[in-house]
């Protein structure tokens, strides 16, 4: 943490930080813009100053699909992230069967997310599908349409197949950027599998790590496409996710105002999330080793 | 007691790959059908086997110019994400400035938006700077959330290389730029391959970005994909079969990055 000052490392960021406020900056004053009116035709606005935030806020079917959006996210984190590790941890390290490996991993990643949730709609389908046929065969009544925990089920193990692979790749790449000589030294001091997990590998992938879980919370927390073409929201509200909410609103009801007020509480909430989630795992992971010396 | 630990890792990677490749195998299994057939019976095979969903598409300049728009505008984007990020990457992971962390967690805010309400400003920006329906544009607008996780991920493995190597090779006589090319970036190679997969991918399936910015020139796969669904029914065949044909060039992608993701570090000259 004690990094040299050297204001002009400014330069070696600039150009980061053209390319990212183009399409940044703009768009986001907009909606911030768009959320303080009453928009009633292109011609016709009006100011109406708070009035969208405080009702939004007030609303309380967003308050159930936040809800909703939360225990998603968790679950999400809750699974993808240790079955990304142990994923990552059985890899090969080296040779043709890693290649093979990475590639087939990687390989759910590569899909449309519109072209996943269409496969998984059939895929779990008891008549068609071979999931809801294999499901049905143990004799389990399956269905993702009709059953809210099912639906919700469903959902969740089509994200843990599509994005595990992220978590994964991370780690395995941060894995492989541990020089030998770690190991060599633990091997010498007799470590258990377990302590050379604890003390080497995971301080190790800390960094990947963190990043794969703010990603993971932060997609997770705007999935929109998949549920929507699995199971369009339902059974009931059972998959309408956040995003999926905001749309009715900003596209159903045509609401232009309320929509970018809710949206920029939405980017807030995610933001403030994440924030806290970042200084918490930055904490965890600095404080570790003062303690083991 | 290591054959048996071998012997249980080795299960449950076999196990999540058929879990893996199970829908996958399912996808690739519809793409053989009939329409028909995909709606009427379960079968493991197809049993009226059928090429015809992937000559529609290779014989459609609609359906293959949008694989081509759709690897234009990724390679432009995963270039100038790449070129970018590493040296701002190196900047925050070595030296500290003014506003530095502000900046760095800020850089991540731009992948928090919900799409929904911001493609309208999107739409207009792009409009009214001429970059509409052009690869470049969507390129552009990609950037948003590629550059910060670029920077992001080259920042996680630069860190994890020691700073004496950047003052060795200073003292030797090094420059920056030499020093970076020669000696830093084959330290950091899994992480240069992985940033340059996941800018990629995330590229590749962006929809909505990607969709309100084209029209006809540069519309890209995903978005003619959502032809399939018309007045009348799901094209499921079809879709299945360009489903299998988007995963291909990501599929070759981290075939040419495989070799920096799985050596890393330990194969870097120190």
């Amino acid at each position: 943490m004690n990094k040299p000052i050297n204001q002009k490392a400014w330069f070696l960021v600039l150009p980061v930080l053209i390319c990212v406020a183009f399409s940044a900056i703009v768009p986001l004053m907009t909606v911030v813009n768009y959320s303080v009116q009453d928009i009633i035709s292109p011609e016709r606005r009006v100011f109406v100053g708070t009035e969208w935030f405080a009702s939004v806020m007030r609303d309380s079917e967003l308050h159930e699909a936040l809800l909703r959006q939360m225990g998603f996210s968790l679950a999400v984190l809750a699974v993808e992230i240790p079955l990304g590790i142990a994923l990552a941890l059985s890899m090969p390290a080296a040779g043709w069967k890693a290649s093979a490996t990475l590639v087939i991993v990687a390989l759910s990643l590569l899909i449309p997310w519109n072209v996943v949730g269409t496969i998984w709609q059939i895929y779990g389908r008891a008549d068609i599908g071979l999931m809801g046929f294999l499901i049905q065969k143990m004799g389990i009544e399956y269905s993702y349409t009709g059953n809210a925990t099912h639906a919700w089920i469903t959902v969740l193990v089509m994200d843990v197949w599509h994005w595990t692979p992220l978590v994964a790749l991370l780690c395995y790449a941060g894995l492989r950027s541990i020089p030998d000589a770690y190991y060599q030294a633990a091997r010498i001091d007799g470590a258990s599998r377990f302590a050379v997990f604890r003390y080497i590998q995971l301080p190790k992938m800390r960094g990947v790590l963190m990043i794969a879980v703010l990603l993971r919370f932060m997609d997770s927390f705007m999935i929109y496409t998949e549920p929507f073409v699995l199971t369009g929201g339902g059974p009931g509200n059972a998959t309408t996710f956040l995003s999926q909410f905001l749309t009715q609103k900003a596209v159903g009801q045509f609401d232009l105002g309320p929509a970018a007020a809710f949206s920029l509480i939405y980017f807030l909430i995610i933001l403030l999330l994440c924030f806290v989630l970042y200084n918490w795992m930055q904490r965890v992971g600095t404080q570790e080793p003062e303690v083991e010396k | 007691m290591n054959d048996k630990r071998f012997h249980k890792r080795s299960i449950f990677l076999l196990a999540y790959i058929l879990f893996a490749l199970l829908p996958i195998y399912w996808m690739v299994n519809m793409s053989f059908k009939t329409n028909n057939e995909i709606l009427s019976s379960f079968s493991f095979f197809p049993q009226h086997f059928t090429w015809a969903n992937y000559h529609r598409i290779f014989t459609d300049p609609s359906w293959y110019s949008g694989y081509i728009n759709s690897l234009i505008y990724v390679g432009i984007n995963t270039v100038i994400s790449l070129t970018v990020a590493l040296p701002a990457a190196y900047a925050f992971s070595r030296y500290s400035f003014l506003g530095d962390k502000h900046v760095f967690f800020w850089l991540l805010t731009n992948r928090m938006t919900p799409p929904a309400v911001f493609l309208l400003p999107f739409f207009q920006l792009y409009s009214s700077v001429g970059l509409m329906d052009t690869h470049l544009g969507v390129a552009l607008a990609h950037l948003l959330f590629n550059v910060p996780l670029a920077v992001w991920i080259l920042e996680g493995f630069m860190s994890g290389i020691p700073r004496e190597i950047d003052e060795t090779a200073y003292i030797d006589g090094y420059s920056f730029p030499r020093f970076f090319i020669t000696i830093f970036l084959p330290l950091i190679k899994a992480g240069v391959g992985v940033a340059a997969f996941f800018c990629f991918m995330f590229s590749w399936v962006e929809l909505l970005l990607a969709r309100t910015l084209t029209s006809v020139n540069a519309k890209p796969i995903v978005a003619t994909m959502t032809r399939t669904v018309s007045a009348s029914g799901m094209d499921w065949a079809t879709l299945a079969a360009a489903g299998v044909l988007t995963i291909v060039p990501g599929a070759i992608v981290i075939w040419f990055v495989r070799h920096y993701i799985a050596k890393g570090f330990a194969m870097g000259r120190v």
